[in-house]
């Protein structure tokens, strides 16, 4: 029979209160395996505190040649950082 | 270094490059990653499925010689330590795995061409460890070859590649460390124990030099994957970087290197040393070293021995999905 198993992502959750992260990704059966899996292939150093498995066939992912239209608009918002306005010294920390 | 003999595609010359293939070497020469659904050139996805793929199979294949040792450990902290050594080397694996499988190969692909001989590991897993003190020795000039190639590769082109690299690195130096160790304490025992010590060394030192691969001047597919950074330094500057570093360490443990015309050269602000036999370099790649037999041997029968256990639990997942999805229908 032999199929090959699944991939999955890993996210994991470092030890500081951070956002899940992807560290990588694994093969297993399903996704129970695939949490002690990731147990033991990403974190035998206490690299986390939280793990999340996705299979990769779930994963949409924006497409690297619409980088530019997906992207760009958002250069020319100078004004959406604070050090756009120039607020006088005598106003103290803002 | 882990992948010796990677063939690579010839090097093209700029005028040669279509419009496509020079916006890509660009990027490259700006530091920039190339990430996996990206556009590439054929050959450098190609090479580099040969590189990490090698990589790869090099750090699997990689923990048989030392999973010898596991069961007969001197105490149980060695043997502890060990076993956490090994398991970090199943890790490297597949992580290595998973960034050759970004580039469209699979897994099954892989490990078939491993098994039928047509990917390579590193040669030094070809040799036998044949007492307690080579694990001292593996540990410290097995492990210490790789983490001097390895580090450069972090800043390699390819970003799951170089991501699978960081973590790699963040774990070798226990791994060197833990051999060193070893190798301190022979030495600081019996004169039998120093003895010991001595012959592994003896053994392993030219089988670790041949791990950077050939001489610069035989070493052809270099120009291209320089380029493209998938190779950061050139096969010989890596050797003389590991020669200069494990003189002194040998001298620290009052061992001798097995090479008569070693000598600090002054001038070069090296040492000069006698260069491994590359006869039986290219035996050993070609499938005739001491344990090639043994090694493949023991991959294929794992792999085949364990078929019965993945399909199952292939078929218990998919039970399990029925069964979900029933369940959801009825309560519809
Ligand atoms: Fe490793
Ligand atoms: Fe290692």
């Amino acid at each position: 029979m032999s199929s090959e198993w699944p991939l999955w992502e890993i996210f994991i959750r470092g030890q500081h209160g951070l956002n899940h992260r992807h560290v990588g990704s694994l093969h297993a059966p399903d996704a129970e395996m695939a949490i002690r899996n990731a147990r033991d292939v990403y974190t035998r150093r206490n690299e986390g505190v939280s793990i999340w498995v996705v299979k990769a066939n779930d994963i949409t992912a924006s497409s690297p040649s619409e980088k530019g239209p997906l992207f760009d608009p958002s250069n020319s918002k100078v004004y959406r950082h604070p050090t756009f306005f120039d607020i006088p010294d005598e106003v103290g920390h803002m | 270094m882990y992948a010796q003999l990677v063939k690579s595609e010839g090097s093209k010359s700029r005028e040669d490059m279509t419009p496509e293939e020079i916006a890509f070497q660009d990027r490259i020469d700006r530091n920039e990653k190339i990430e996996p659904k990206e556009w590439m050139p054929e050959g450098y996805r190609k090479t580099l499925i040969r590189q990490i793929g090698q990589h790869a199979h090099s750090e699997i294949v990689g923990q048989l010689p030392e999973g010898n040792w596991i069961t007969r450990a001197p105490t149980l902290e060695r043997k502890a330590i060990l076993l956490a050594k090994v398991q970090d080397e199943a890790g490297h694996g597949l992580y290595l795995y998973c960034a050759a499988e970004t580039l469209g190969v699979s897994r099954d692909e892989l490990l078939e061409k491993l098994h039928s001989g047509n990917m390579k590991y590193s040669s030094i897993f070809n040799y036998p460890t044949l007492t307690w003190a080579d694990m001292g020795a593996v540990g410290w000039l097995v492990d210490g070859a790789a983490i001097m190639n390895q580090v450069p590769l972090q800043r390699t082109s390819y970003g799951p590649y170089s991501r699978a690299m960081i973590r790699i690195c963040k774990e070798e130096s226990f791994h060197q460390r833990q051999g060193y160790d070893i190798m301190m304490k022979m030495c600081a025992g019996t004169p039998e124990q120093k003895a010991m010590a001595q012959d592994a060394l003896n053994r392993f030192w030219y089988p670790a030099l041949m791990m950077f691969g050939p001489s610069d001047k035989d070493s052809v597919h270099s120009a291209q994957s320089m380029a493209w950074k998938i190779k950061m330094n050139t096969n010989d500057e890596l050797r003389q970087k590991f020669v200069d570093q494990t003189v002194p360490q040998a001298e620290y443990l009052g061992l001798t290197i097995p090479d008569p015309d070693l000598k600090w050269n002054e001038e070069k602000g090296g040492y000069d040393f006698s260069e491994p036999d590359w006869t039986e370099f290219f035996a050993v790649i070609a499938g005739n070293g001491p344990c090639n037999a043994e090694r493949l041997g023991a991959r294929v029968k794992a792999w085949e021995d364990g078929a019965w256990f993945r399909d199952g639990l292939m078929a218990h997942a998919a039970k399990a999905d029925e069964r979900a999805r029933a369940a959801r229908h009825a309560a519809e």
